[in-house]
């Protein structure tokens, strides 16, 4: 298997290399006009929140006293135990259907029904973030679901029933899973395609079988961009907003409104109009975020260019 | 070794860091709002923005047909309902911005108390108190007994009470003869007449307490001290008094009978299921006509309210009260006098009160209001003699507090029921999680 731990891509990145060391203003003047739009609206907001959090009210200097306060509320553990859990269910579950069903795709299937499933897959990925959880609503409701089957075969007979608190992680989970695998699947599926035919070839002359061929050709040859994903959902998942604030107001409060840290920030900002301890809140979410994807990219030497 | 070493060096270095820095409470040094407040420049033609629900549209509508002078922006929003936080949301944000506010907006008693402070020491408080020069206080002393009440803070009143919602005992009387029962007048009589529906009617219901809001009718109505104002500053929570109890288990029994529905009357899919089945609905004066006749479609001459019921062996009766919206006048507005006329006109006048939707605070627009016989057309008998009656029945003992009792409720209590816990089971989740709430907002709690 050493022959494949060259990277397929390395050639290209060499190119890429040593045009960008050869360009003079070009390179600067093209992401000039993203660089201000991030100061605008990331960099600067970022350095903002930093500001409220070691500040008061008054904007007098706290140190850590902001942050100590929320780690005391009543609402913070168990906020992020519930995103623990979410996040659990969805990267188990993202990275092990979207890359299972890209590789079935693209070794098992005729091409023509390949390529309707993966437009089918997109689809509700195409659906505002809103819709889609408005849509969930819909399947979630005994009462007007076209699964009420289902749901009454497990002996949830109401929406109440089935917003059981120990059931919103996983709700939450299947409902990022839908909206977010599609679009995940066609990139792993773009992925598979980046690997040579000859290596398969060599592969399946030697003896491997789809399963020894995904497991030991194509995931390890996808890995960084399996990494990727899982960045990109970590940090997605942990902010996680949208859902349970549309499923409170959905169930008549049935769900907590600070059922993940997002709206606890979002309460003590906007309702206890405290927006030092909101900023502290985002803040730990921002130092675990970048935790998480300083491990994955360390780790699994995402950004290291291959030269020889 | 060194490794942890300096591990004790980092949390000594940042226990130092948190000890001698300024202090993070946002409430630190908090002073009582100001008596008065400081007007913006007045200008008697300026443009006046308001916002309403959707309920209240037309009453600002006919404000507007009557006095076509005054400028008016009307702005449509969910008037708070629900513990909706839309109005402090934005009100936060025109505090930080510095433009923007509504100068007259319709909310809820629960926004009062927050918009009668300043939401950060620049800001000044939202709400205008409407006693300092703006309403007579004639005119103040019509309002209904303790209707006022969630508009009072520190001596002054900083709204307008739009209507009250005291809780009745809704019945469907068509129903309650051709099943030979007698209408209840205590706790006692009501359980065991739901016993009795459950054995011989089995189906049948004489109440539900799924809604975000049953707990107002069942448990305010039964005095249980859940969320007592003893001062501005102090809550006291006791859900192991004997009246929480009593109301805990009398419903535990019910819901075990099958005669009271863990869901709830507004739940989905009730009204087409479970709409024909409501004998009996203990719940505020609106039920009637956005219970019985939008959500139920019960036809006209069935529905009928009685009075509010009692323990036996007390000798007062108290209800509680389900919502009732206020009126709010900026302290901003640069016209309060458009803004003031507006606010009376809709709290005040006849004019408004005798068609109004639901049952008005202001007494004198009370009478006017059950002199319409619009308003009692749809009830088998005359409701006059009980709405009046339970509307000075409203027991004062459930604060108007600054975090929503529904929180609590819905998110806490609500689920343990539907999961199989039975209410007396959960009396103690439910008072910590409001004990919790209390204290993360600033009060000192008691549980005594």
């Amino acid at each position: 298997m050493t022959a494949l731990d060259t990277p397929v891509v390395a050639p290209a990145r060499r190119a890429a290399v040593r045009r960008a060391g050869k360009t003079g203003i070009s390179g600067p003047l093209f992401v000039s006009g993203y660089v201000v739009l991030l100061v605008a609206f990331g960099v600067l907001p970022t350095l903002y929140a930093v500001y409220l959090a070691f500040t008061n009210v008054r904007g007098q200097f706290t140190g850590l006293n902001q942050f100590l306060r929320v780690f005391q509320d009543f609402r913070f553990w168990p906020a992020f135990g519930d995103i623990l859990v979410y996040l659990v269910f969805w990267l188990l579950l993202i990275v092990v259907l979207t890359v299972g069903v890209a590789i079935v795709l693209r070794s098992r299937m005729p091409a023509p029904l390949s390529a309707a499933l993966r437009f089918l897959y997109y689809i509700p990925g195409a659906l505002a973030g809103v819709a889609s959880v408005l849509v969930w609503l819909f399947m979630l409701d005994p009462s007007v679901s076209p699964a009420n089957w289902l749901l009454t075969s497990l002996g949830l007979d109401t929406f109440a029933e089935v917003l059981a608190p120990g059931h919103l992680s996983l709700i939450f989970a299947l409902i990022a899973f839908w909206t977010g695998a599609g679009g995940w699947i066609v990139v792993m599926y773009g992925a598979l395609n980046n690997i040579p035919q000859e290596v398969l070839e060599a592969a399946r002359m030697d003896g491997a079988g789809p399963w020894r061929l995904a497991l030991h050709v194509q995931i390890p040859m996808i890995r960084k961009w399996i990494v990727y994903m899982v960045i990109l959902a970590f940090a997605a998942g942990t902010q996680l907003f949208v859902e349970p604030q549309l499923l409170q107001t959905a169930s008549l409060g049935r769900v907590s409104p600070t059922w993940s840290p997002n709206q606890l920030a979002y309460v003590y900002a906007f309702q206890h109009g405290d927006f030092n301890g909101a900023a502290a809140i985002s803040l730990v979410l921002l130092v675990i975020g970048l935790a998480g994807a300083g491990l994955l990219v360390t780790r699994s030497g995402l950004f290291k260019v291959d030269e020889q | 070794m060194t490794s942890s070493l300096r591990r004790i060096m980092a949390v000594l270095a940042i226990g130092a860091l948190a000890t001698g820095c300024a202090s993070a409470d946002p409430g630190a040094g908090d002073e009582t709002p100001a008596a008065g407040f400081t007007a913006q420049p007045q200008d008697a033609n300026a443009k006046i923005t308001v916002w309403t629900d959707s309920t209240r549209l037309p009453s600002v509508q006919a404000f507007q047909k009557a006095d076509p002078n005054v400028q008016m922006d009307v702005v449509t929003y969910d008037g708070s309902a629900d513990g909706s936080t839309y109005l402090q949301t934005k009100v936060q944000l025109f505090d930080r911005t510095g433009s923007g506010w509504p100068d007259v907006v319709f909310a809820s008693p629960t926004d009062v108390t927050w918009a009668s402070q300043p939401t950060s020491p620049s800001a000044q408080a939202f709400a205008a108190p409407v006693d300092e020069g703006l309403v007579p206080a004639d005119t103040l002393k019509n309002f209904a007994d303790g209707s006022l009440a969630p508009c009072q803070f520190g001596g002054h009143t900083y709204c307008l009470r739009n209507d009250i919602a005291q809780v009745v005992l809704w019945y469907d009387k068509t129903l309650l003869d051709q099943f030979g029962y007698s209408v209840p007048t205590t706790w006692e009589e009501y359980q065991a007449l739901g016993e009795k529906v459950a054995r011989e009617h089995p189906g049948y219901l004489v109440g539900a307490i799924g809604d975000t809001n049953s707990h107002e009718s069942y448990f305010w109505s039964a005095q249980c001290p859940a969320q007592q104002l003893t001062d501005a500053k102090t809550l006291r929570s006791n859900l192991q008094d004997s009246h929480c109890t009593k109301m805990a288990s009398l419903l535990d029994d019910l819901i075990k009978a099958g005669s009271v529905s863990k869901q709830g009357f507004f739940g989905q899919g009730f009204a087409k299921d479970y709409g024909g089945k409501v004998l009996m609905a203990y719940g505020p004066s609106w039920y009637g006509q956005y219970l019985f006749n939008s959500a139920f479609k019960t036809p006209a001459g069935q529905i009928t309210a009685a009075a509010p019921l009692k323990w036996q062996g007390e000798s007062r009766t108290y209800t509680g009260n389900v919502g009732g919206g206020v009126w709010m006048i900026s302290s901003h507005s640069k016209n309060l006098k458009a803004a003031t006329a507006l606010a009376s006109w809709l709290t005040t006048s006849d004019d408004n009160l005798k068609g109004a939707p639901t049952y008005p605070a202001y007494s004198p627009g009370a009478k006017a209001w059950l002199a319409n016989p619009a308003n009692k057309d749809y009830f088998a008998t005359d409701v006059s003699g009980v709405f009046q009656q339970a509307a000075d029945e409203v027991w004062t003992g459930w604060g108007n507090t600054k975090f929503s009792d529904a929180t609590a409720w819905s998110s806490v209590v609500l689920p343990a029921v539907t999961a199989g816990r039975t209410l007396t089971e959960t009396l103690p989740a439910w008072q910590n999680e409001i004990t919790s709430e209390a204290k993360s907002v600033g009060y000192t709690v008691t549980t005594q």
